[in-house]
């Protein structure tokens, strides 16, 4: 019964490293040129919280807002030094060229919403 | 990294409503959960309800469901969330909240639903927990819109300067219309007491209008045909009828509103620290539960179930990510907005934190230690010219030119109504002076160098000159056909608040140095005005920033402060670059700070709200550390073996709720601390 019960924590806490931590997560891929991706802020999470985009070319995501939360009232973008205040569902447009290869976070202002823009 | 460009709306007058309606949401299902939590809690604590046993099985089971309707009320949303979270493979706050208010209501119906199964010791049900945790989560969230509300006043008081309508004058007829429908090119009217709706130009009329919104300065400024007006400033008397120029987004105010909300958004590198953290925070309380199951299951005392439940529940309850991701963009939002109140617009989140470390300040001269506008104080003849002939020579030749003496030049001559000359083969030498041909004379106008590279002879007028470097005024050499003519003396006003304003920066710590292209003997003398010690002179536009990169050699922190486009390299290379608002667009796009009023003191203030805020930042941060790392371990039983101490999930769920609150309300005292000097800046 004991080691039943210390195995059963140990799968948990494996299982939570993999589910949360190093599981690949699906891209949503906006590959084509002028493609603009639609990201919903609702409920703690972006829907896609993964985007993938092209090297050296110009890409569109549109942020809707769901979440009345103050936590949900702005998107960051740290390494492109740029942020946007999103309205109630008003769509905001956030055009981005990244010249680089590599993942680009964006939160909210509090860091709890969080997504990747992954960048080939 | 790349670019980037944003289209949003900039926020509308909506917002504020929908907040509202759902701070009022949260109020009710606050009320809706706290009052039956009350009463289940006094029913408990004054024995009004039965003991847990065989006979309170169905009574307890249809509490159980009365409760299990009321979360589904008050707190539905933390389980959307957290299922909505699981299912990204995220893990967020809704999770610890509805995986610990959800164990305990399970665990409450497995003791009152098997009371027999369940020690004697260990028949607790925690459905008021439940409903007190929720409860209170929904008014700390009440309570934090009201706070981040205060903390958004900066960018509410900008956004209120612009009035709701503007006055059209369309063949001959005046009507109001929406802000929003005026185009560029509409003829606007402004009458007394109204506030300018866009930016224009003023066509008919004349008017005070108070520009302190832009530059801090109380005194109103005299508006007339051709003057630019800004949209938000406050037209004091008269009225006028101006051409709109920019509107929408492309006015200034819109500009200085959106400049302001990025820099809040900006954090300085300590925050980013506590993003890292952030991001793995929740799981890690996961895996902290499961710990404290599995210790308690093997070390704890009977009824282990108990103990379990009630510390694995209480882990997950008072861990609060909320307050570790609040700390650092709540202040920077509170900080930024109090400087732009005061005329500072922080363009880069790092300025705020390398501010702190500034050991040595670097002031251009011109334009920033003076008004910027010099005047011809003296002129002085070698015969055979006369003072009227000189001046009329060197203001044509000086036509051509971009030096800060040169408008002064041409003021005076426009002042005697001297007609210039025409002017061929005009040449400039930087940092040195003027040559061509005015007339049928060759004409040069400069600084001793100038001269000697032309091999004219200065002595007749050079005791005089000195003397002039002495009174801190810059002596301008003329030659006329190849011999000395005479020279034109200048002199720019210094600011009235420079003496003060750089004994503050001195008494902070700061070494102050003066930057100048002027000569060392004049440099010297309005160093010495006042105060400063510290002079680089005769630097020509294009060293300016050398000079700074020599002071980082010698591993000091340096602050520079300029205007024009020469300062534009030299800003961008300081450690901390402070740009004069109404300078060149190039020098303010390279500062990380720019003032927009024109008092030195702002400088200092800048400094004063970058340490305030840091250490609001740092108390923030290290209450949220010191909260949760102290708060899991007590919730976790870690006080137990010493002193029997565990935590009740009720308190476990109210301290998380509140602990964010309090780093708001923590941030919002920076909006009272003192960081202006005695004088107004």
């Amino acid at each position: 019964m004991i080691f039943f019960v210390n195995a059963l924590g140990f799968i948990l806490i494996l299982t939570i490293v993999w589910w949360f931590w190093l599981y690949e997560r699906a891209e949503s891929d906006i590959g084509r040129r002028g493609a603009i991706a639609d990201i919903v802020v609702d409920n703690g999470i972006y829907t896609p919280d993964m985007i993938q985009a092209p090297l050296d070319e110009s890409i569109t995501l549109r942020f809707i807002r769901k979440d009345p939360s103050p936590c949900a009232s702005s998107v960051i973008f740290p390494d492109f030094g740029v942020s946007a205040e999103l309205s109630l569902n008003t769509p905001v447009e956030i055009t981005l060229l990244p010249n680089k290869a590599g993942d680009y976070p964006f939160t909210c202002q509090m860091a709890m919403y969080q997504g990747i823009l992954r960048v080939k | 990294m790349g670019q980037a460009s944003c289209h949003s709306s900039t926020p509308s007058l909506e917002d504020p409503h929908l907040e509202q309606q759902h701070f009022r949401s949260l109020l009710l299902k606050f009320l809706a959960g706290i009052v039956p939590a009350i009463a289940l809690v006094a029913a408990t604590h004054f024995r009004w309800m039965p003991p847990i046993d065989a006979a309170f099985r169905l009574p307890g089971a249809a509490l159980g469901l009365l409760v299990l309707g009321l979360l589904a009320y008050t707190g539905g949303h933390f389980f959307v969330g957290a299922r909505k979270s699981f299912q990204a493979h995220r893990a967020t706050m809704d999770t610890l909240i509805a995986l610990g208010v959800g164990a305990g209501w399970l665990y409450s119906m497995l003791v009152v639903s098997f009371p027999s199964h369940i020690p004697a010791l260990a028949r607790h049900a925690y459905f008021d927990s439940a409903l007190f945790v929720v409860a209170l989560v929904n008014l700390g969230s009440a309570l934090e819109i009201r706070a981040r509300n205060k903390t958004k006043a900066a960018v509410t008081a900008l956004m209120n300067l612009a009035p709701k309508t503007a006055r059209i004058v369309r063949n001959g007829q005046e009507e109001d219309i929406p802000l929003e429908d005026v185009k560029a090119g509409d003829i606007l009217r402004v009458r007394p007491g109204e506030k300018v709706p866009v930016d224009g130009l003023v066509t008919e009329g004349e008017s005070s209008v108070d520009e302190a919104m832009l530059s801090g300065e109380p005194m109103p400024v005299e508006k007339g045909p051709g003057d630019k007006v800004v949209g938000g400033t406050l037209n004091t008397q008269g009225t006028f009828l101006f051409e709109a120029t920019h509107v929408g987004e492309t006015t200034v105010l819109a500009q200085i509103i959106q400049m302001v909300q990025q820099a809040q958004h900006v954090k300085p590198a300590i925050g980013r620290l506590a993003d890292r953290v952030s991001s793995v925070f929740v799981p890690g309380v996961l895996i902290a539960a499961v710990l404290t199951a599995l210790v308690w299951f093997n070390f704890g005392p009977t009824p282990k179930l108990a103990y379990i439940a009630l510390t694995t529940i209480s882990v997950v309850l008072i861990a609060c990510p909320c307050a570790l991701g609040l700390a650092t963009p709540i202040s920077v939002m509170v900080g930024v907005g109090k400087a732009a109140q005061q005329g500072l617009l922080i363009q880069n989140g790092d300025a705020l934190q390398t501010m702190l470390d500034l050991d040595t300040i670097v002031l251009d001269k011109t334009g920033t230690l003076t008004e910027g506008h010099p005047k011809v104080t003296e002129i002085h003849t070698v015969d055979p010219w006369t003072h009227t002939q000189l001046l009329q020579y060197t203001a044509s030749l000086e036509q051509g030119s971009e030096h800060a003496y040169a408008s002064a030049i041409l003021e005076a001559a426009k002042a005697q109504s001297l007609s210039l000359l025409p002017v061929k083969q005009f040449q400039a030498i930087r940092g040195k002076g003027v040559a061509g041909h005015v007339g049928n004379h060759e004409v040069l106008v400069g600084n001793h160098a100038f001269m000697a590279d032309h091999h004219i002879a200065v002595e007749p007028l050079e005791a005089r000159s000195q003397d002039l470097d002495d009174q801190a005024q810059t002596a301008l050499y003329v030659a006329i056909n190849g011999a000395l003519a005479g020279i034109i003396a200048c002199a720019d006003t210094l600011r009235a608040e420079a003496p003060t304003a750089v004994k503050r920066l001195q008494s902070m710590g700061l070494n102050v140095v003066m930057l100048t292209g002027d000569n060392e003997h004049t440099a010297i003398a309005i160093a010495t005005s006042i105060g400063i010690t510290a002079v680089e002179a005769e630097v020509l536009p294009q060293e300016k920033a050398s000079s700074i990169a020599k002071l980082q050699e010698q591993h000091r922190i340096v602050g520079m402060v300029g205007d024009g486009v020469n300062d534009a390299p030299a800003l961008a290379l300081a450690n901390v670059g402070f740009a004069i608002g109404s300078g060149t667009d190039v020098a303010i796009e390279s500062a990380d700070v720019v003032i927009m009023g024109q008092s030195l003191h702002t400088i200092a203030d800048a400094i004063a709200i970058s340490k305030a805020t840091m250490r609001n930042i740092k108390q923030n941060l290290f209450g949220a550390f010191i909260y949760n790392t102290i708060g899991i371990f007590v919730a976790a039983g870690l006080l137990y073996p010493a002193l029997g101490l565990l935590l009740n999930p009720e308190i476990a769920g109210g301290a998380m709720a509140l602990s964010s609150l309090t780093v708001v309300l923590n941030a919002n005292r920076l909006r009272y601390a003192k960081t202006t000097s005695g004088p107004s800046a």
